[in-house]
């Protein structure tokens, strides 16, 4: 693994690219720190990918199938007809810039084939030598290119550098998505066998056993129950969270980061709490082992592997028999299902429109779909009252809110998750505008990039998040980032300690767990973190 | 191939789109080939080519509904949602598309990278920055209000919307430019707004490092293009006097489908015409296609509303997935023996193996 160099260092970004060197003619360059691992043989051949093989993105020699070319071609043609944004997106750009510095890769890395329109252009500059006129003529001068062994290597190195977080569609004037041009891409490098072990292991893992890190379901349960031991130390009570229950009326699904890794884990224990909480209201919630990841590592793969591991969440409602489904704090998750798993899997005739038992809430937004999100469901009862919260418990942190990528452009959840935040602490403060809401940036590490080997992109990358975290920390003493994506929590621990370590990372759901006041609780000494609550420094632990 | 290669390439491009009518007609005297076929040939190839480029994008289906949201979505009445920038139906998208398209809404947004690491550390701004989306905005609505003022080169009588464009277009320049009474006619600002845009709309590419970095000469070209095509306008109404009476005639004849090429006009209209043939039949092959694009463009176009409305995708297929059957099967033993339900018990037979191995 590279070492990644000190901030100071890391942060002396040139973004001016080459006077007279033109980007044809400057082959990739594949740094250790910026890429993954190759992708293993066994997880390819467990989903049945094509072109299973040991490889190394480092190694001259990538093992490609003899046909290669060929392989990418017919995929190219068959996606170019299946797809119109694709189709229209290799032909609409003007390369008119306003995407360039929108990329938090570009921003951070200065690498100008990081800019949204060119990362596109190693793609379309394939496209126009091979499906169109012009291009086969003129060749360079139409900006078209043959696809050779460096180009792919090149497309690899690019497509794998971008989180399809969608800010550079934001500001493009014809609405061209570099997600979607970097999915296609991704979907043409799987088809070689080219993928990074860090998406298809979770992607293998997720299949067989339902959630990413490949935890079985006695352990997985395992977890969860260690959660209710430490719920129970703090508060005196013993949640009751049950699994796979036939005849419950909720199916709860969430990324199985929150189960497995800080500080996911104090949000999922902020869910046992919340739904412990409304039992008595009514709630009759169950987990699945089976449909237990919410994140969904194939989007990251293609879109046939992102919906075959859709398909497990209406299969498991179907089988469980629940009316509906509510779908925990994540980022890319949501896109797919917002954006995506109707259209995937259903229609789930089987279940009903969404209802919240407790305030009687239909949420008619969700009315095919079938699932609604944590944070609306949250929202709607403390809309309504049904929460007895004490915010003070959360005054020993000051908090921020970083829009997710996908749940703010693929979605719209702006305003509910500062609602959930403003009702469960006392001291909330925004980033500046240009980094939130719709403008937000990316935290580094979606669609797959958040590995160890590539930690040197991922601190570039979350440099602009990071940036404005800092500046809210320096102006307000904000030590807290809130996140409603299990991603985020996963990446930003380490890209706070390397640019503000004195900001810490929570999702939403702990807050809300910390703020709830049971009846019948033991007066609490700690946060869900074991760390004294505000006045209670000075206890002794008991 | 960089920017100096680009840019000589377009621009001898251009320089031969000039010459080639030029020494036509100056040394040839082909009037018919370039006052009437070669317009013909160039419109045929602008309206075919536009709308076969639109089938072929419209063959292509719309698989999922990604619109790139901007805003709060719909949810609860006491949140207040955003619905042009987050449309959840037909009547937010028709709005948003009118902003996209008449005002060049995303664009609007555009911001600037400041990145400084000096002294007092890394500061890093977004900037305000409108002047793309002022210089397109000037661009493409001074283009318009030229294209419409011609048409009282191809209009007998002169519709009354022309007139008034030309008075308000020119009486803006009032005490602007003192040249009346010079001999020289008023000079619209839109002929000047339209030369000036295009000069920055070069300039930036030239400018800005990372513009030059990624120009094409698809990019240079069409913009020296249609300067060439402003120029011989500008030229033609200010100083190299053509009869407008035989030029208007030829236009008329070419839009009744009798064509005729009159005698009297100069060298120049020949040339303003091809350069204008150049361009629009160059158009559908180009990036000035995106005209028609914006309005097809996915994330633009559709509604936020795919968890109410159901999206089908037309070449759904199924797909292999990994069944709960399949994961029980595996995970059997250990589910029971944390008190997992499970569909299936464990067959005896099953059992009394286990057993017999303890």
């Amino acid at each position: 693994m590279a070492d990644t160099p000190k901030p100071d260092e890391l942060s002396k970004v040139d973004h001016t690219p080459p006077l007279f060197k033109g980007w044809m003619d400057t082959p990739v360059a594949i740094k250790p720190g910026i890429y993954c691992y190759g992708s293993k043989p066994k997880d390819l051949k467990y989903v049945d990918f094509p072109n299973p093989r040991d490889w190394s993105p480092a190694e001259e020699d990538w093992k490609l199938p003899e046909n290669w070319q060929e392989i990418v071609h017919e995929g190219f043609k068959d996606r170019l007809d299946r797809f119109r944004s694709v189709k229209l997106f290799m032909d609409i750009c003007v390369r008119c810039g306003a995407c360039a510095d929108k990329c938090h890769f570009f921003i951070g890395s200065g690498d100008p084939k990081n800019m949204p329109v060119l990362r596109a252009e190693l793609i379309r500059s394939v496209y126009r030598k091979n499906f169109t006129t012009g291009g086969k003529l003129l060749g360079r001068f139409a900006g078209a290119r043959d696809l050779d062994e460096d180009v792919l290597k090149e497309w690899w190195y690019y497509l794998y550098q971008c989180t399809e977080c969608r800010r550079c569609s934001l500001f493009c004037p014809y609405g061209i998505d570099t997600a979607e041009v970097t999915i296609f891409g991704r979907e043409l490098t799987n088809l070689l066998g080219l993928n990074t072990d860090w998406i298809a292991a979770p992607v293998a893992n997720c299949y067989r056993t339902g959630n990413h890190l490949g935890i079985q379901p006695h352990a997985y349960k395992d977890m969860l129950e260690f959660f209710t031991d430490e719920i129970e130390d703090i508060t005196g009570l013993r949640m009751e969270p049950d699994y796979n229950r036939k005849g419950a009326e909720i199916l709860f699904i969430t990324p199985s980061g929150d189960v497995f890794a800080d500080p996911g884990t104090f949000t999922c224990m902020g869910y046992l709490m919340l739904f412990y909480y409304l039992k008595s209201l009514g709630l009759d919630i169950t987990w699945s082992t089976y449909a237990s990841e919410g994140g969904n590592f194939g989007y990251f793969t293609s879109h046939e592997m992102a919906k075959r591991l859709n398909a497990k969440m209406y299969a498991e409602a179907e089988r469980l028999g629940v009316k509906w489904i509510l779908g925990g704090e994540c980022g890319h998750m949501w896109r797919v299902i917002n954006q995506y798993m109707d259209t995937f899997n259903g229609p789930p005739d089987f279940l009903e429109e969404p209802v919240s038992p407790i305030t009687g809430t239909r949420f008619e937004n969700a009315k095919t779909t079938k699932m609604t999100h944590i944070i609306e469901f949250t929202a709607d009862l403390i809309r309504h009252n049904k929460l007895k919260l004490d915010p003070s418990r959360n005054d020993n942190i000051k908090v921020t809110f970083h829009d997710s990528c996908n749940p703010a452009r693929g979605m719209g959840l702006l305003e509910e998750p500062r609602y959930v935040i403003k009702n469960v602490c006392n001291n909330f403060y925004e980033m500046p505008p240009s980094t939130i809401r719709e403008q937000t940036f990316c935290c580094g590490g979606g669609a797959g990039l958040n590995a160890g080997e590539d930690m040197e992109l991922r601190m570039r990358g979350g440099l602009p998040r990071a940036n404005a975290v800092k500046y809210v920390h320096e102006k307000y003493g904000v030590n807290m980032l809130a996140c409603i994506c299990a991603i985020d929590r996963a990446v930003f621990p380490d890209l706070m300690q390397y640019w503000v370590p004195e900001v810490e990372v929570t999702g939403v759901h702990e807050m809300v767990g910390n703020a709830l006041v049971f009846e019948g609780e033991k007066e609490r000494a700690t946060n869900l973190r074991g760390e004294p609550l505000p006045g209670m420094e000075d206890e002794e632990d008991v | 191939m960089n920017f100096v290669l680009s840019i000589l390439f377009s621009g001898f491009a251009v320089m031969i789109v000039v010459l080639i009518p030029w020494v036509g007609v100056w040394a040839f005297d082909l009037k018919f080939l370039f006052g009437i076929v070669v317009p013909y040939a160039a419109m045929a190839t602008f309206f075919i080519g536009i709308v076969v480029r639109v089938l072929d994008w419209g063959r292509s289906p719309v698989p999922f509904r990604i619109p790139t949201t901007a805003g709060q979505e719909w949810s609860f009445p006491w949140i207040k949602r955003n619905s042009v920038d987050n449309p959840k139906g037909l009547g937010g998208v028709i709005v948003r598309m009118i902003f996209e398209v008449f005002l060049f809404r995303s664009l609007f947004r555009n911001t600037s990278l400041e990145y400084r690491n000096a002294d007092g550390g890394l500061k890093v701004n977004y900037e305000w920055e409108k002047w793309l989306w002022l210089a397109a905005l000037v661009f493409h609505y001074s283009f318009l209000v030229i294209f419409l003022r011609h048409f009282r080169f191809f209009l007998e009588p002169v519709p009354a919307f022309v007139t008034l464009l030309e008075s308000l277009d020119g009486f803006l320049q009032l005490g602007i430019l003192p040249l009346n009474g010079l001999g020289i006619p008023d000079v619209y600002i839109t002929d000047l707004l339209l030369l000036a845009a295009v000069t920055y709309l070069f300039l930036r590419r030239l400018y800005l490092p990372q513009m030059r970095y990624i120009s094409l000469p698809a990019d240079y070209f069409p913009l020296f293009l249609i300067l060439a095509l402003g120029l011989t306008g500008v030229l033609m109404r200010y100083l190299i006097r053509v009869d407008i009476t035989a030029v208007k005639e030829l236009a008329i004849s070419l839009f009744k489908f009798s064509p005729t090429v009159p005698e009297g006009i100069g060298v120049i209209f020949f040339i303003h015409l091809f350069v204008l043939s150049v361009l629009i039949a160059y158009f559908p092959f180009s990036k000035l296609m995106h005209f028609a694009g914006v309005f097809l463009s996915p994330t633009r176009n559709l509604s936020n509303n795919n968890r109410f409305v159901r999206h089908v995708n037309p070449w759904n297929y199924p797909v292999a997935t990994h069944t709960y059957e399949e994961y029980e099967d595996e995970f059997r033993e250990h589910m029971i023996e944390v008190g997992l339900p499970v569909e299936k018990g464990i067959e005896p037979e099953a059992k009394e193996e286990e057993a017999e191995k303890e």
